[in-house]
């Protein structure tokens, strides 16, 4: 089974970081195939980004996501870009502490992951690291463990306590929210 | 061993760096651009710590020139670029393939024309691979469509350049530069460097009878090598009013890829046995060709795929067989440039279907345009 997920925000929130971190994941920890590719303006930041993966049991040939079956997303201006890409079945999670409006398709998933990332962890840049947590729980197309191996082995050294504790922030905000909402855990390409 | 190995994660354009040092690369010279930075970005760490020489140039014109003049010290040595850094880079193409000199150009391609759109991918730049200088010559021009042929091939490169003495491109496009997937890195590779000419030795333009490519020659080894862009001799001295030196010294530049194609040429058939209808792509493409061919052989079309991995020199002899007994439908991110030459080879006009802007065709347009072909 092919799994599209679709990463996007701005430049400078770790939207490419985020989309690595889980191919990586995928393809070297669980032993999937995982392609990751992005999209960017010329600007280094504040720009719009896009970063998607593909993850499959089986070769990937067409390497772009054309409707994500998840969609992380982190800006409002991002949700209103891609929300008609959106599949009825689509998992929506984004960050609530950004975009005040749930998406109008999809099944969605708020996390307030840059209010959290500045109140638990005292630095807003892991609020994709929390998303990753979160979107890992949710969906479970990564396992835990595969995850937490690639956060740590992409962040740089010296960070890799602050980034492991954003990750299991994730971890239980994607828990409480599947607890609420249990009808999305079916994305692993395995199954 | 210097160079990565083993299962990876990595990037096209990191794949591209790390092949180059497997190749045996010692020497680049760039000047950043969208979006082939990486492969500089890379070297530039790299390179030191594997006793090589990273020189970030004022501009293309100065990289290429100083990856020319590295080689005739006696260092493979590349260069990386994308669109208009390429242009810039044509007048030294020439002189490249005039000297027989051995270097890699690596174009990860993007939307033209002019600075277009630099972070968008693009098959652009093939035909100027092939005819962008002046004058008659001919070049290898390579075509990757993953992360491990972008290791892979950048090896291929310097073993063909040095083989054929002749400038080799690698040309990749944006997504295949900057995708990441899984590779397997080998411990060892294969390469191959040009043989040296004995010390001393006058006639060292001479070429060899059977592979018309002459011995390298390099400076620093206590005798005068004299080389130029101005017609010359075997000896390399000018000659530019003898009508028969440049008539022989410009015809062998071309004939000794020419004559050593069937050899140089790699090519991926899919389904081809019985194929109705043959896709012909390359690069990114050829991924959403193959997608497409599984689902048309799948809806029960008999399509097949000749995927090109060599662009130049074409293979004139397998698409003119292919076009005996199929349609064929050429797939390209620009406006028909491989279909000239698949028109030209198969002597009748194809199907094409261009895709600009930036985007990649998907599978299902080109299942859609192939089954409205019917």
């Amino acid at each position: 089974m092919r799994v599209e997920v679709r990463f996007s925000g701005f430049g400078g929130q770790g939207i490419v970081t985020a989309g690595i971190i889980l191919a990586r994941a995928a393809s070297i920890h669980d032993g999937k195939q995982a392609v990751q590719t992005q999209s960017y303006g010329p600007e280094a930041r504040g720009g719009a980004s896009r970063s998607e993966v593909v993850i499959s049991d089986e070769e990937i040939l067409y390497p772009k996501v054309l409707r994500p079956d998840i969609f992380v997303v982190m800006s409002g201006e991002a949700m209103q870009k891609y929300l008609r890409d959106l599949k009825k079945g689509s998992v929506v999670i984004y960050d609530s502490s950004l975009i005040k409006t749930p998406p109008a398709k999809g099944i969605a998933y708020p996390v307030p992951a840059t209010l959290l990332a500045k109140r638990e962890v005292g630095k807003p840049i892991v609020a994709n690291i929390i998303l990753l947590g979160a979107l890992t729980a949710i969906t479970g197309v990564v396992s835990r463990e595969a995850m937490e191996k690639a956060v740590l082995e992409s962040v740089p050294k010296g960070t890799e306590e602050m980034n492991r504790k954003a990750l299991h922030i994730g971890f239980a905000e994607g828990e409480k929210l599947v607890r609420a909402q249990p009808r999305s855990r079916c994305l692993s390409p395995g199954s | 061993m210097s160079h990565m190995h083993g299962t990876r994660f990595l990037q096209g354009n990191i794949a591209c760096a790390e092949g180059a040092i497997a190749a045996g690369c010692r020497f680049f010279a760039g000047y950043p651009i969208t979006p082939s930075t990486e492969v500089a970005e890379w070297l530039a760490q790299r390179l030191p710590r594997v006793g090589g020489v990273f020189i970030q140039m004022e501009d293309e014109i100065g990289s290429i020139s100083a990856i020319i003049g590295a080689r005739w010290a006696g260092v493979k040595a590349m260069t990386a670029t994308s669109g208009p850094g390429f242009s810039l880079m044509m007048e030294n193409v020439g002189f490249a393939a005039m000297t027989e000199t051995p270097i890699v150009i690596v174009n990860i391609q993007r939307s033209g024309p002019s600075t277009g759109q630099p972070t968008m991918p693009a098959s652009g730049d093939v035909m100027q691979a092939r005819f962008g200088s002046h004058g008659d010559y001919a070049v290898i021009a390579l075509s990757p469509n993953s992360v491990q042929e972008m290791f892979e091939l950048t090896v291929e490169a310097f073993n063909l350049s040095e083989r054929y003495r002749v400038p080799v491109f690698l040309m990749a496009d944006e997504i295949i530069g900057h995708m990441r997937e899984k590779v397997h890195l080998p411990e060892e590779v294969e390469t191959f460097t040009a043989p040296l000419s004995r010390r001393g030795a006058r006639y060292y333009f001479r070429p060899d009878p059977k592979t018309l490519v002459p011995r390298m020659q390099v400076f620093g080894r206590g005798y005068n090598v004299h080389v130029t862009g101005l017609t010359h001799d075997e000896r390399g001295y000018p000659a530019t009013n003898d009508a028969k030196v440049h008539t022989k010294l410009v015809r062998r530049l071309v004939e000794k890829i020419e004559r050593n194609a069937e050899r140089i040429i790699k090519v991926e058939g899919h389904h081809l046995d019985d194929a109705e209808v043959v896709l012909i792509a390359y690069g990114a493409v050829s991924r959403s060709a193959l997608a497409a061919v599984r689902e048309l052989r799948a809806r029960g079309i008999k399509a097949g795929l000749l995927r090109l991995i060599t662009l130049f020199p074409f293979p004139e002899r397998l698409v003119r067989k292919l076009a005996r007994r199929a349609r064929l439908v050429v797939l390209e991110m620009n406006l028909g440039q491989i279909r000239r030459e698949v028109e030209r080879c198969s002597r009748r006009r194809v199907h094409f279907l261009p895709k600009l802007g930036g985007e990649l065709h998907t599978p299902r347009e080109i299942v859609k345009f192939v089954e409205a072909l019917k």
